[in-house]
């Protein structure tokens, strides 16, 4: 019988082997689901993971969707590592969205070098109170955070589609829901030209690295740390656990606002319903994957940036569902957690064990 | 007065799914499991029992079809959080992901379909009695299915054997299974018995509530779930109330619409959320009481022998 036997010491080859190996069978399930809808394996497989990747421009697009993926992964590594649950990177991005467009909107008549500054930070400021209220309710209240995160996304995006139907909808607009464009000062510049990759970018790497040092040089960081893996052997440090929490998700709500204002100030240009096709729910597996390292991070949101790429070039070309990309990032996902748990555990072939004697029980030593 | 009725008669059918599928979730959070899944198994169900009842033209198919794809779920689920241990957290978010990307890619040829689905049947006499019957008893036949579950569980729990190795396990595993009990076959029963019921929720969605299959029909009624299970402190009699409490948040937008009061669809649409987190902060404001009602091990991974 095969047995599940704890390690004396948790592998660290593990750690590191287990993305790839998720990554691995990842791609044989999807390989055995196209054989299954009858779509030719390798060409699918190409069309995902190769076609998007091939040229420049295909780069580019990488690259713009890795920029909402690292900056909200960045701002949730922060809240894992104290096991702080927020699930709400969802919601502080579409806050940021929101607040970014009505400011850009307000802005619209205007020039100047600091309109793009402050479109920006309105956004950071949306995507900030939204956590804040997360962390008083968490903090104050004893809310659990995974819940209270969750319903904060569905009435940021109820609240992002009211605005979108109402007070920010463009009157020129044919009737669609969407706001005006915005004014040319309040872009972000493009990076590459004749690309689409902005800025955002950027502001993604310079998160990944800032919370790396976070954790690996800071005072706060190693705080943070203690939390999450002893929550009282923090109180008793004398740790403010209460003011690291609300540390812990306001970087997640300025990272996630910025995010979301990037995207709307980036490659959208409007505020629309669809700002986001999932960056904040998708971010939590980049952190997972990432194993809340910098490097890990960044090429974890390179993968996952692919699947939302392969996934509309999957719909064009060989006539599948969208959801294919939400279908990846699952799965992706579960082989993680399962390979996981070869951490901490190692299989071992069990002999039917001996059945002990009256005798050896009295004299076996007392286990603990 | 008939108003009255149909608004009662209206959060009843609104209460249902999330009767169903936190009754799931309250046996298996009392084993000590916390499967943040829901919202993952209750799509899966929606969209398998959409998707039989449609191809197979019987509803009771279609329900048999949903309540498995449930279970295939939660065992998904049971297996990376009960057997390999893993986090449970993470696991559950993993089931709703998943959940939520399988459901969308099997169901995307079903899109614009449409089914006739359950209708309602009044029980004679009963549905006689003036409100509460039409309320009660004049209802679709998976409403009476989810009366039945309120009733077992609420026994099951309180007077039967196996409701107290249940709580047992969901209290002190290490000490249930010093005393012989099999902590992680009953784990992975009340984690089947939850994956079940949030298909059995799926397909209340799919073939009664609005006979038709959308990507993320769901709406997040899995999540508000969990949270109804915060607020019942983990006891059925106040889990049914607080379906029907939600429930009537969740149509309050279509009364007062119905009365002619204009405001913004969206703005009324948040309405069961901001009720959600109102219900939890009015549960959750005192810390020793959450504690006290809180199975102990909930969340906590249990090996034996390790």
């Amino acid at each position: 019988m095969l047995l599940l036997e704890r390690r004396p010491v948790a592998s660290s080859v593990m750690r590191w082997a287990s993305p790839l190996l998720a990554l691995v069978l990842t791609v044989i399930t999807g390989f055995i689901l196209f054989m299954v809808v009858g779509k030719d394996p390798v060409e699918g497989l190409k069309f995902f993971f190769i076609t998007p990747i091939s040229d420049l421009p295909g780069l580019a697009e990488l690259g713009l969707k890795m920029a909402p993926l690292l900056l909200c992964a960045a701002g949730l590594t922060v809240c894992y590592k104290a096991k702080l649950w927020n699930i709400g990177a969802e919601g502080h991005f579409l806050m940021g969205a929101l607040g970014a467009s009505v400011m850009a909107v307000q802005l619209s008549a205007v020039n100047g070098f600091w309109v793009l500054p402050v479109v920006l930070l309105t956004g950071v400021l949306g995507g900030m109170i939204w956590a804040a209220i997360a962390a008083g309710l968490k903090t104050h209240l004893h809310c659990n955070e995974i819940l209270t995160t969750i319903m904060l996304n569905y009435i940021a995006l109820n609240l992002l589609l009211y605005t979108v139907h109402g007070p920010l909808k463009d009157p020129y607009g044919f009737g669609f829901p969407q706001s005006a464009m915005f004014s040319d000062s309040a872009l972000l510049p493009v990076l590459i030209e004749g690309t689409r990759l902005h800025l955002g970018l950027a502001f993604g790497l310079l998160a990944t690295v800032a919370v790396w040092v976070l954790f690996a040089r800071s005072f706060i960081g190693f705080q943070l740390n203690v939390i999450g893996q002893d929550h009282r052997a923090a109180a008793f440090a004398g740790f403010r656990v209460r003011k690291l929490t609300w540390f812990a998700f306001l970087v997640g709500g300025a990272t996630a606002g910025l995010a979301g204002a990037s995207e709307v100030t980036g490659p959208i240009g409007q505020l629309v319903p669809q700002v986001s096709p999932g960056y904040g729910y998708t971010a939590i597996i980049v952190v997972f994957l990432g194993r809340m390292h910098a490097v890990g991070i960044v090429a974890a949101s390179a993968l996952l940036a692919l699947t939302f790429i392969g996934g509309e070039i999957l719909q064009i070309a060989m006539q599948m569902p969208k959801a294919v990309t939400a279908l990846f990032q699952g799965l992706l996902l579960f082989y993680l957690l399962t390979c996981d748990a070869f951490i901490h555990y190692r299989v071992r072939l069990k002999k039917a064990a001996p059945q002990p004697t009256s005798a050896a029980v009295a004299a076996a030593p007392q286990e603990v | 007065m008939e108003l009255l009725t149909n608004v009662l008669a209206a959060t009843v059918v609104a209460g249902t799914p999330l009767l169903l599928v936190a009754l799931g979730e309250l046996i298996c959070e009392r084993s000590g499991v916390l499967n943040l899944g829901q919202e993952g198994m209750m799509l899966m169900g929606a969209v398998a029992g959409f998707a039989a009842a449609l191809s197979s033209g019987s509803l009771l198919v279609g329900v048999v079809a949903a309540v498995m794809a449930g279970i295939a779920m939660s065992l998904l689920f049971a297996f990376m959080a009960v057997t390999l241990a893993a986090n449970q957290y993470a696991a559950g978010l993993a089931l709703t992901i998943f959940g939520t990307g399988l459901s969308a890619f099997l169901g995307a040829g079903f899109v614009g379909s449409s089914i006739d689905g359950f209708s309602r049947v009044a029980i004679p006499l009963l549905s006689d009695i003036p409100v509460l019957g039409r309320v009660f008893f004049n209802q679709d036949a998976l409403v009476y299915t989810s009366f039945i579950a309120f009733a077992v569980v609420a026994l099951f729990l309180r007077n039967s054997r196996g409701g107290l190795l249940l709580r047992a396990i969901g209290e002190d595993p290490e000490a249930a299974n010093a005393n012989g009990l099999k902590v992680l076959l009953v784990r992975y029963l009340a984690v089947a018995f939850g994956g079940g019921m949030a298909g059995l929720a799926g397909a209340y969605l799919s073939l009664a509530y609005t006979p038709l299959w959308t990507e993320n029909m769901t709406a997040g009624r899995g999540w508000i779930a969990l949270a109804l299970v915060v607020f019942a402190t983990w006891r059925p009699e106040r889990l049914i109330l607080g379906a029907y409490l939600f429930g009537a948040a969740s149509i309050l937008h279509l009364v007062l619409q119905g009365l002619g009061w204009k405001s913004s669809t969206e703005l009324l649409a948040m309405l069961p959320y901001v009720v959600t987190i109102l219900m939890l902060v009015l549960l959750s404001w005192n810390p020793v009481r959450t504690r006290l009602n809180t199975p102990l091990s909930l969340g906590q991974p249990y090996r034996p022998g390790s």
